[in-house]
């Protein structure tokens, strides 16, 4: 009796002791209003973790000994304690990785995270000149990015990564993307377009179409070995060979999320009730809800293919990101939106209703949010 | 850099190992290199290894059959290369 030995994905699949890769937002709060955020971030939630409550986080995930926590918002250097939390993870031996706008990344604050070990910075930038990214991230915030990357690059930081979220009007610049980042001695990490947040409104305009997402996956498939993508991208794995990455969503499986107030939901691209697990605050705190909620049990049980159990490719992109079938009204057991051998397009134009809405949005009330019209291409 | 059974091995500094049900993980915190251990019997030889003279003598203390010696020897030279392993000065 030899049965099939066991892969890693499959032990993956059944959930770990502890997550491997963690977000926590660290507040709402934030100075820009992107189109595509994923937590719809402006305002600040007057419910946010203390410093206290965040330090207990911590001191639990000590315990569990998650190796590093990636931390975002809103803009996370916002919060007042925001050095003092990191400087407690990484003292501890928490690695800290955490992603910024640069805002408040002057001369001085860059020589401190320069002197803190096992930090990594990412700098959200979505295009490589100042049109095309403030289009998205808003103006004047092309040279927010620039200047804290300057600053960095001036306390010697060494490197740090430049974040890039893939667009419809920013692929064709990965080539730039990467020669910017080369010139700053920093990584380049390149992230998928997500329908979450305020991007459930942004993404229909925004999200590459199927030629350029054979553009990405031939760029990966490249350049792969050097540019980070956190496993953004696994369903193009249908194309062809696979790309780097563990190639499986991770939800409540190996990853999941805090939002700013403690509640722990699947991943960073899911707020909303139907993928909330519980709060670091409940009585088992964060670890009982990882090893013990209904929802990360459900999780972990063995998914069936669904619409796409007679696709050839299932096996290759395990049917996509169950956000952005979510968000865009896509069943979970269907194809994803983005499906590369077109299934997503024919179940988005059957769509009958619409589709979730994210449900908390923290959009600061005198900011209208849209997507900027496209400039006039340079003469 | 290979690793041989007469050497003396240990983790390295930076390299914090986390039990899982299919064995460990293994993270360095230097090179941010997450490495999965899926052979129980290997943790337990990790966790042998700062306190034997010899990958040897380790191995022995781990119940590990000479026979089976070789395949561990390999998983260690890889363990090397990614820095989870170092050698130990005397």
């Amino acid at each position: 009796m030899s049965a099939k030995p066991e892969t890693l994905i499959d032990e993956l699949k059944r959930g770990l002791d502890a997550p491997i890769c963690l977000t926590w937002e660290l507040t709402y709060a934030c100075n820009l209003a992107c189109v595509h955020c994923l937590s719809s971030s402006g305002r600040r939630d007057p419910h946010e973790l203390s410093t206290d409550q965040a330090k207990a986080v911590i001191d639990e995930l000590l315990a569990l000994q998650v190796f590093y926590v990636n931390i975002g918002g809103g803009e996370p250097m916002i919060r007042r304690d925001f050095f003092e939390l990191v400087e407690y993870a990484t003292t501890n031996g928490i690695g800290v990785k955490f992603s910024t706008n640069g805002t408040y990344i002057g001369p001085e604050e860059a020589a401190r995270l320069t002197a803190l070990d096992y930090l990594d910075i990412q700098i959200s930038l979505d295009g490589v000149d100042a049109a095309t990214n403030d289009r998205v991230r808003g103006e004047g915030s092309y040279l927010i990015a620039i200047r804290a990357m300057d600053n960095l690059r001036a306390a010697g930081f060494g490197p740090f990564k430049i974040s890039v979220v893939v667009t419809r009007d920013n692929v064709d610049q990965l080539d730039a993307f990467k020669a910017l980042a080369d010139s700053y001695g920093a990584q380049l990490r390149i992230t998928r377009l997500r329908p979450s947040g305020r991007g459930a409104d942004s993404w229909h305009e925004l999200h590459p179409t199927a030629e350029q997402q054979r553009q990405i996956y031939r760029w990966l498939l490249a350049h792969g070995e050097d540019v980070l993508t956190g496993d953004s991208f696994f369903h193009l794995n249908g194309l062809g060979e696979p790309l780097p990455g563990l190639g499986m969503c991770g939800a409540g499986r190996v990853v999941c999320l805090i939002d700013p107030l403690g509640d722990v939901y699947a991943c960073p691209f899911v707020i909303h009730d139907e993928f909330k697990a519980g709060s670091v605050l409940d009585g088992g705190g964060f670890t009982e809800v990882w090893r013990e909620s209904a929802l990360f049990r459900s999780l972990r049980e063995p998914g069936s293919a669904g619409a796409c159990v007679s696709c050839g490719s299932y096996d290759a992109c395990q049917g996509g990101c169950m956000a952005a079938k979510f968000f865009t009204g896509l069943p979970l057991d269907g194809p994803d939106p983005e499906c590369v051998t077109g299934h997503g397009d024919a179940a988005l134009s059957g769509l009958v209703g619409a589709a979730p809405r994210p449900m908390a949005d923290h959009s600061k009330p005198s900011t209208v949010v849209f997507l900027a019209r496209k400039p006039a291409p340079a003469r | 850099m290979t690793v041989a059974l007469a050497g003396a091995y240990e983790i390295a500094g930076q390299v914090a190992i986390r039990p899982e049900p299919f064995g460990a993980l293994a993270y360095h915190y230097g090179n941010r290199r997450l490495v999965f251990l899926r052979r129980p019997e290997l943790v337990a030889l990790l966790r042998n290894l700062g306190a034997h003279d010899s990958l040897a003598g380790a191995l022995e203390a781990t119940g590990i059959d000479p026979s089976r010696w070789p395949s561990f020897v390999k998983a260690l030279a890889s363990l090397e290369e990614s820095e989870i392993v170092r050698v130990r000065q005397a």
